[in-house]
């Protein structure tokens, strides 16, 4: 190859790249021209964006009537809302009322019919009768017993009871245990826990002082619920010491009743003697 | 709602009354009281009764024997039995249940569990 072919091959080669420069900067001014116009674009959406953000936060008399009235609306729903909340918690207050006044209402019937019962005998073993009869059904009694006080002896006696032999209850002295202790003070007596308790003449669950007055007769002592009664409730003790009063002038009227139709039996029988 | 005629079984004239009062709430009933099951009987035999209530431990006659021969009655086959009782334990509830009987019902007494049973029974 001559100089002068190397040279058309040098200039032809330089040609050749002088073009894929040119290609190469008209490729970039398109990429500059289209990036200018996408740029352009851009900033059109945004305005057009902003100027749409601008027309619906824009606060015409209509919408704020309207904004007004939503707010008006949201506080009066707050307040029905707080309302209804308010009557349901009167209307869950009088429905809680109404189930205690209806317990009360019982408890009244109830110990209506049991004092009604008491009294409505003169004759000491009916009384004691009814006063068992009580305390199983109204109070749920299964083991007890009912002790008098002996005036001569000034010591309680077991004269009735039920689920346990009237013979196998201890007589007590006043102020000796809980049980004389109970009759002493004149208080009802409760155990603290009822679970784990074992049997004890000495040591019962309840004691309940059969009081006219100040003046304490006797005792009930309890030894043992029926086994669908676990625990006393609140109407339980009142129960027991308005039971304790109804049974305690009960037991004492029929007794002096008992005892004056014996002193007549007796005085009768000296008169038919002196009269024969 | 008038007429129901109500049979009411209980040995204890102090339980009886109890009942009997708390049923007296519910106007219409008729309530008719027995001392045990025998004298149950005769009085279920005199008249047409549309509700029971019946304790357990009864002289005589107890309640359960009253709820067997009750259901073996045709004019009683259908009618609502109420045992009330102070036996707690839950093979007797299922004995009297398995009797006959519709409600078991334990002491001391439950008013408001009494006259809410009654008035399911008796779609009342």
């Amino acid at each position: 190859m001559s100089i002068h072919d190397e040279e058309n091959d040098v200039a032809g080669r330089a040609d050749e790249f002088l073009q894929v420069f040119k290609k190469g900067a008209e490729f970039t001014q398109d990429l500059l021209k289209e990036n200018e116009r996408l740029r352009f674009r851009v900033v059109k959406l945004e305005e057009t964006l902003k100027e749409k953000g601008h027309d619906v936060a824009a606060e015409t008399p209509d919408t704020l009537e309207l904004k007004k009235k939503i707010e008006a609306l949201e506080q009066e729903k707050e307040t029905i809302l707080g309302q209804i909340r308010q009557v349901e918690e009167e209307n869950q207050n009088f429905a809680n009322r109404y189930v205690e006044i209806e317990e009360e209402n019982n408890m009244l019937a109830n110990l209506y019919i049991a004092s009604y019962q008491l009294h409505s005998t003169l004759d000491f073993k009916e009384v004691l009768q009814i006063i068992l009869e009580i305390a199983i059904n109204l109070i749920g009694a299964e083991e007890f017993g009912v002790l008098l006080l002996d005036e001569k002896t000034n010591r309680l006696e077991p004269v009735a009871s039920e689920g346990v032999e009237t013979s196998e209850l201890p007589s007590i002295d006043i102020g000796q245990g809980i049980i004389g202790e109970a009759v002493k003070s004149g208080e009802n007596y409760f155990i603290d826990s009822m679970e784990g308790y074992e049997r004890d003449f000495t040591k019962p669950l309840v004691c309940i002082p059969l009081k006219i007055k100040e003046h304490v007769i006797g005792v009930i002592v309890i030894y043992k619920l029926l086994t669908q009664k676990n625990e006393f409730t609140n109407v339980d003790y009142e129960l027991f010491t308005l039971l304790a009063g109804h049974a305690a002038t009960a037991v004492f009227s029929s007794r002096m009743y008992s005892d004056s139709e014996r002193k007549l039996s007796t005085i009768q029988g000296f008169i038919d003697l002196l009269t024969k | 709602m008038t007429g129901y005629k109500v049979l009411v079984v209980e040995d204890s004239p102090t339980m009886r009354q109890l009942i009997v009062f708390a049923l007296k709430r519910i106007r219409g009933f008729q309530i008719v009281e027995a001392n045990d099951g025998v004298d149950g009987l005769k009085k279920l035999s005199a008249q047409k009764f549309d509700l029971i209530l019946t304790d357990i431990n009864m002289p005589i006659m107890d309640g359960l024997k009253l709820v067997s021969m009750v259901r073996n009655d045709p004019n009683y086959k259908e009618t609502p039995i109420i045992v009330i009782t102070t036996e707690g334990a839950t093979e007797d509830r299922e004995r009297a249940l398995a009797l006959g009987a519709n409600e078991y019902i334990t002491k001391p007494i439950q008013t408001m569990k009494i006259l809410e049973t009654v008035r399911k029974l008796m779609g009342i």
